[in-house]
């Protein structure tokens, strides 16, 4: 069996009264691409800020290909190869989509190795006409796609991305899925998402939370039909 | 800039020329004493423009390096003699300063407010200290520190190597100047090179830089150690100048001219601060020669109508014209290309 890339165990959180994440286990094996579904306030993003040192947890331990990478900060786990993309887009609109994308991969290579990788970058992601242009003058759906850009140039072996497809185009939705099955092929990747047809559309094994407790993980299909599931999730979606 | 990319051929070229025009030109319009206060004033103002403008770090204290450059290189000089170490020393003991208080505020994670606070009250206390140390028992090495009265009669600036060669005068100004270039081009430099770009990216957007795997906190101590000693050695210049150090380099109205020749002359630029600080200090000089208007009322007052009305300053909107200008004549160029290109048979 494949590595094991990402692992909680006993993850938990609390703000003040609230346990937005609740004695989580959690695994992840290298190339595996698993999504995290569950109503509004289910707890996945509290999840995915501990995982990322956004939050530090409670109680509980997170573990990166074997390392304790507890109470890290956020520069230290993406230092180790692991991309990140938050709920909230955060890119500097100020600065071009080409230093955007090239600022991410200049972390982990050299000037020259980055400028290739850039424009190899671009180019896959089609924003060749928009290389130039500062983020903030482009529209969401292309705002979203070049962070997913900043998130694959730099080859990363741990990608976890906390609603990308949220308030994108079917055809932006489409090209995203090319792009992260791509990713796919040398790196694990952790998707956060409300959208259905999105998650049936990677085809996944699914983790569905409830109440930042972990409610059940199948294949896609098996917990679409799964009555719990339904109740505490589609019904309400629905 | 301009259309000009910044730290290329050109850019660079155009630096040198309007430096080596304006050291020829200015001295036939102001004395060079008055200008050469302009030259240090115009690199004190960049030293903040740099961790302000690129790197997002308002400190309300850069008067604080300014002093400590200038006490630094006065206590060194009257106990060394030779003023090259005393330079030196007067660079690199603000910015291990720096260093050391930007590791506290930054890896401590403040927020922007309490950075000011802590600059501003650092400042405050620098000032205090220092005017409090008139006995005779506050001296370092041979040097007693004086303070409200300051130190007077320490070495000043002579040619490397050689104690009783003084530069003093015009050539004290070209002196100055030149420094000033080559702190512009070390800027440029900076801001051109990796350094520099994710710096600019760490202002823009902190959780994004460190969720790409920046170390944001060590790489703001680093600008912001550069920025102090950029203060300090324009603090050693100042001392050179005026052949004293007083207290009052450390005030926290020396600090709130900084910044304001930082909004005047607009921020995120290399010379909207130079050109601000030189602009309002040469103001101040011709208001100080005259009674009949309040000179801070003045000051006020310019800076009230740029924060209205030129909210970016004065370099942005002057480059903002030229860029219209320059589009005009680009796009009419463009058109006429894409016509001949459409002349042009396929094939
Ligand atoms: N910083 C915080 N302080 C206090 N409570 C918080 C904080 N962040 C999240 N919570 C609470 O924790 C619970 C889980 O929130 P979380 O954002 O993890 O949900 P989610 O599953 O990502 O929801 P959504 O689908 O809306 O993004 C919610 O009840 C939320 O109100
Ligand atoms: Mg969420």
């Amino acid at each position: 069996m494949a590595e094991i890339v990402l692992e909680t165990r006993g993850l938990t959180k609390r703000f003040g009264g609230v346990t937005a994440s609740d004695n989580v286990d959690f695994t992840l094996r290298a190339r595996e691409l698993r999504c995290l579904i569950g109503p509004n306030g289910a707890g996945k993003s509290t999840f995915f800020k501990c995982v990322t040192g956004l939050h530090t947890p409670t109680t509980g331990e997170v573990y990166m290909r074997g390392q304790d990478t507890t109470g890290w900060a956020p520069h230290q786990i993406a230092s180790l190869g692991v991309g990140i993309k938050t709920q909230v887009p955060s890119v500097m609109d100020a600065l071009s989509v080409q230093e955007n994308i090239w600022l991410a991969a200049r972390r982990f290579m050299p000037v020259a190795e980055a400028n290739r990788r850039t424009r190899d970058m671009i180019e896959r992601l089609r924003l060749g006409a928009l290389a130039r242009r500062d983020l903030g003058q482009l529209a969401h759906g292309e705002r979203q796609r070049v962070e997913l850009g900043m998130v694959a140039v730099a080859d990363p072996w741990l990608v976890l991305l906390d609603e990308p497809a949220a308030g994108m185009s079917a055809e932006d939705v489409e090209r995203m899925t090319e792009i992260l099955h791509e990713l796919n092929q040398t790196t694990a990747i952790v998707i956060v998402e409300h959208d259905m047809q999105f998650i049936r559309a990677i085809a996944s094994t699914v983790t569905v939370f409830h109440q930042g407790r972990v409610l059940m993980e199948d294949q896609v299909d098996k917990v679409m039909a799964d009555a719990t599931v339904r109740n505490v999730y589609l019904g309400k979606a629905a | 800039m301009g259309g000009v990319q910044m730290g290329s051929g050109r850019d660079i070229a155009a630096i040198l020329i309007v430096s080596a025009l304006l050291m020829l030109l200015a001295p036939l319009v102001i004395g060079t004493y008055t200008l050469t206060l302009l030259v240090i004033y115009g690199m004190l103002a960049l030293s903040l423009g740099l961790i302000w403008g690129f790197g997002g770090i308002l400190c309300f204290g850069q008067a604080a390096f300014f002093g400590l450059g200038a006490y630094t290189y006065a206590i060194a000089a009257i106990n060394i003699g030779e003023s090259t170490l005393p330079m030196i020393l007067a660079v690199l003991v603000p910015a291990g300063f720096a260093l050391l208080l930007g590791a506290m505020m930054f890896y401590g994670r403040l927020t922007d407010v309490y950075l000011g606070v802590i600059t501003l009250v650092v400042t405050l206390i620098l000032f205090r200290f220092i005017n409090s140390t008139a006995g005779p028992q506050y001296t370092i090495g041979t040097a007693r520190l004086g303070g409200y009265n300051g130190i007077p009669g320490f070495q000043t600036l002579n040619v490397p190597g050689d104690p009783d060669a003084y530069i003093w005068g015009d050539a004290y100004f070209y002196v100055c100047a030149v420094a000033l270039v080559l702190v512009a081009l070390l800027v440029t430099w900076l801001l051109r090179s990796s350094f520099g770009r994710i710096a600019l990216g760490i202002r823009e957007n902190e959780t994004r830089a460190s969720l790409m795997g920046y170390d944001v906190a060590a790489r703001k101590t680093v600008l912001f150690a550069i920025g102090a000693g950029i203060a300090g050695l324009a603090g050693a210049l100042f001392a050179n100048w005026a052949e004293i150090v007083t207290p009052a380099l450390f005030s926290l109205g020396q600090s709130a001219e900084i910044i304001i020749w930082c909004i005047v002359g607009g921020l995120g630029t290399r010379f909207g601060p130079v050109l601000g600080a030189a602009g309002l200090a040469y103001l101040k000089f011709l208001l100080g020669q005259q009674s009949v208007l309040d000179n801070t009322l003045i000051m006020g007052a310019v800076l009230v109508i740029f924060v209205l009305f030129l909210p970016r300053g004065l370099v942005p909107a002057i480059a903002a014209l030229w860029q219209r200008a320059t589009r005009g004549r680009g796009r009419r160029a463009a058109s006429l290309a894409r016509r001949r290109r459409a002349e042009v048979p396929y094939g």
